[in-house]
């Protein structure tokens, strides 16, 4: 395990295989992220399904500005990173870093799992891979 | 039952970046030119809306422009400022309330793409610690599906770059000006896969003021007056995919650019098909694209042909962004929205100089679209 914290404790469950955490309203819908305050009231912490099909994608090729953190420290050190829409089925589509892929090699649709990621020397943040096929076929 | 609503005035203080001259003394310059446009002076106005996102409050211009007692409302609604600046005034005056009102927008914004602020959005902290709260990467997120479920091709994205930028050429008010051709524009460097970067807008400054009146006004005063058919402003439905979400609902919901177009048609009683000359929110190529279809320009998928065709050219049989749009002209915030129906009241008077729509012109569209999820749409008619 990392000495690195969660970007946010309450974003994914804690255990060997975590979840991220979205909300089950009250007509059922799930959403994501889980609501705060006033607006958590009658919705249920719920734990999404960890794979998932690549709803879209892009890369992202210029440092953002504030409130972005890292892991770079300015424009000389930075590096491109990919970000997505994953449709978990019957859930919600939820927006994520995507790593384990290069920029080619993302298809509309392809299977994908959760995973944690380090973020920068602080922390870590959630993340989804393109699942391998060997994966594949022990899920 | 209420007044028709014209525009008489139409100012604008050229787009792009004018070193030592800030938002709100660019928006009082297109205010003083709106007027002189309208053979009116300051105390004759009756009432004004106006904002900007970054540059400060409106209401503040009455310092340069005179201490006159008018009511002065400031509008703050993100890129939706300029048409809520102009649908408050056009109401103002179809209430029968008033019968001379100003809408204005205006804005400097610094160098670079817009960051915001997750709280101010109601979102976590940890969406922009990320990098993922920015509205680069979701114009790319959304163009990128649409291209693979659409069969819209790369080629295209830059073709839409390629016609803004050959009209930026041809329009006095526009920051861009020199042709860039198609291959520069595909092999640029690339901001937000597939979007590179001459495919976006950037941030800018510049200021519009449109001058609204009653008809009754209007002939009393025997200006050149263009009719206000219908503004039509709605933010978001359930189920929609917007800029700023970190998840979407799994069903396809409503969009709100397609709810403003239908009601802007319905409150003006024609259709796509009756349309001379449309600006449409090009914030990059995949919107201009993607919004051609949600205003029911054309079907999805269509914009291939289109824009190979140059159905959208300045000749063609749609001019679309004929000032270039936001990609040529750049984006102030406040004034965007407005900088459009400025072009279309232009393009109706038979003023467009070297980007004048050929055929006297007779109806206008345009269209904005901004965070949190929302679409303004003003039609023009002559």
């Amino acid at each position: 395990m990392s000495a690195r914290l969660p970007i946010d404790p309450e974003l994914w469950s804690d255990g060997p295989e975590p979840h991220l955490m979205g909300g089950k309203m009250p007509s059922g819908e799930i959403v994501f992220p889980m609501p705060q305050g006033d607006a958590a009231r009658d919705v249920e912490p719920y734990k999404l399904s960890r794979t998932g099909r690549l709803w879209s994608w892009t890369s992202q090729d210029f440092r953002p500005k504030e409130p972005y953190e890292g892991p770079s420290e300015g424009p000389h050190d930075f590096k491109s990173y990919l970000v997505g829409y994953v449709e978990l089925p019957g859930e919600v589509i939820v927006e994520s870093l995507i790593v384990g892929a290069t920029l080619e090699e993302l298809e509309l649709g392809m299977p994908m799992v959760f995973t944690l990621t380090p973020f920068n020397n602080t922390f870590d943040t959630y993340a989804f891979r393109p699942l391998q096929a060997e994966e594949r076929q022990a899920a | 039952m209420s007044e028709a609503v014209y525009i008489i005035g139409a100012g604008i203080h050229p787009f792009g970046r004018t070193e030592g001259r800030s938002g709100r003394e660019q928006g009082v310059y297109a205010v003083r030119e709106a007027l002189k446009d309208a053979g009116l002076d300051w105390p004759d106005i009756e009432c004004a809306y106006g904002g900007s996102a970054a540059a400060g409050n409106a209401d503040i211009m009455v310092n340069e422009l005179g201490l006159t007692s008018l009511p002065f409302t400031n509008v703050a609604n993100g890129c939706a400022t300029g048409g809520s600046a102009l649908a408050s005034a056009q109401q103002a005056i179809a209430s029968g309330m008033y019968d001379l009102a100003l809408a204005t927008g205006f804005d400097k914004h610094p160098r670079g793409a817009f960051n915001a602020n997750p709280a101010d959005y109601g979102l976590p902290e940890w969406y922009g610690q990320t990098g993922m709260m920015l509205t680069t990467q979701f114009f790319a997120l959304k163009i990128q599906r649409y291209m693979q479920l659409h069969g819209i091709s790369r080629e295209t994205l830059g073709r839409v770059a390629e016609k803004a930028f050959r009209n930026g050429t041809k329009t006095p008010h526009a920051w861009r000006r020199s042709p860039i051709d198609l291959e520069t524009i595909m092999n640029a460097p690339m901001i937000n896969d597939p979007l590179t970067k001459y495919m976006f807008c950037s941030p800018s400054e510049g200021g519009v003021a449109l001058i609204l009146a009653s008809e009754k006004k209007m002939r009393e005063l025997g200006a050149d007056g263009v009719k206000i058919s219908k503004v039509a402003i709605k933010t978001r439905p359930p189920d929609s995919f917007e800029v700023f979400q970190a998840g979407v609902s799994i069903k396809e919901g409503g969009k709100p650019t397609e709810l403003a177009s239908k009601a802007a048609f319905e409150g003006a009683g024609i259709g796509p098909e009756d349309i001379d000359v449309a600006q449409l929110q090009d914030t990059e190529s995949g919107a201009e694209i993607m919004h051609m279809a949600e205003n029911g320009f054309c079907e999805h998928g269509d914009q291939e042909k289109w824009l190979a065709e140059g159905y959208t050219e300045i000749g063609g049989k749609l001019p679309v962004n004929t000032d270039g749009g936001c990609i040529a002209c750049g984006e102030p915030v406040g004034a965007s929205g407005l900088r459009q129906v400025y072009e279309n009241v232009e393009q109706l008077r038979g003023r467009g100089g070297e980007r004048q729509v050929p055929g006297n012109p007779k109806t206008a569209y345009s269209h904005v679209y901004g965070a949190p999820g929302l679409s303004g749409v003003a039609i023009l008619e002559r």
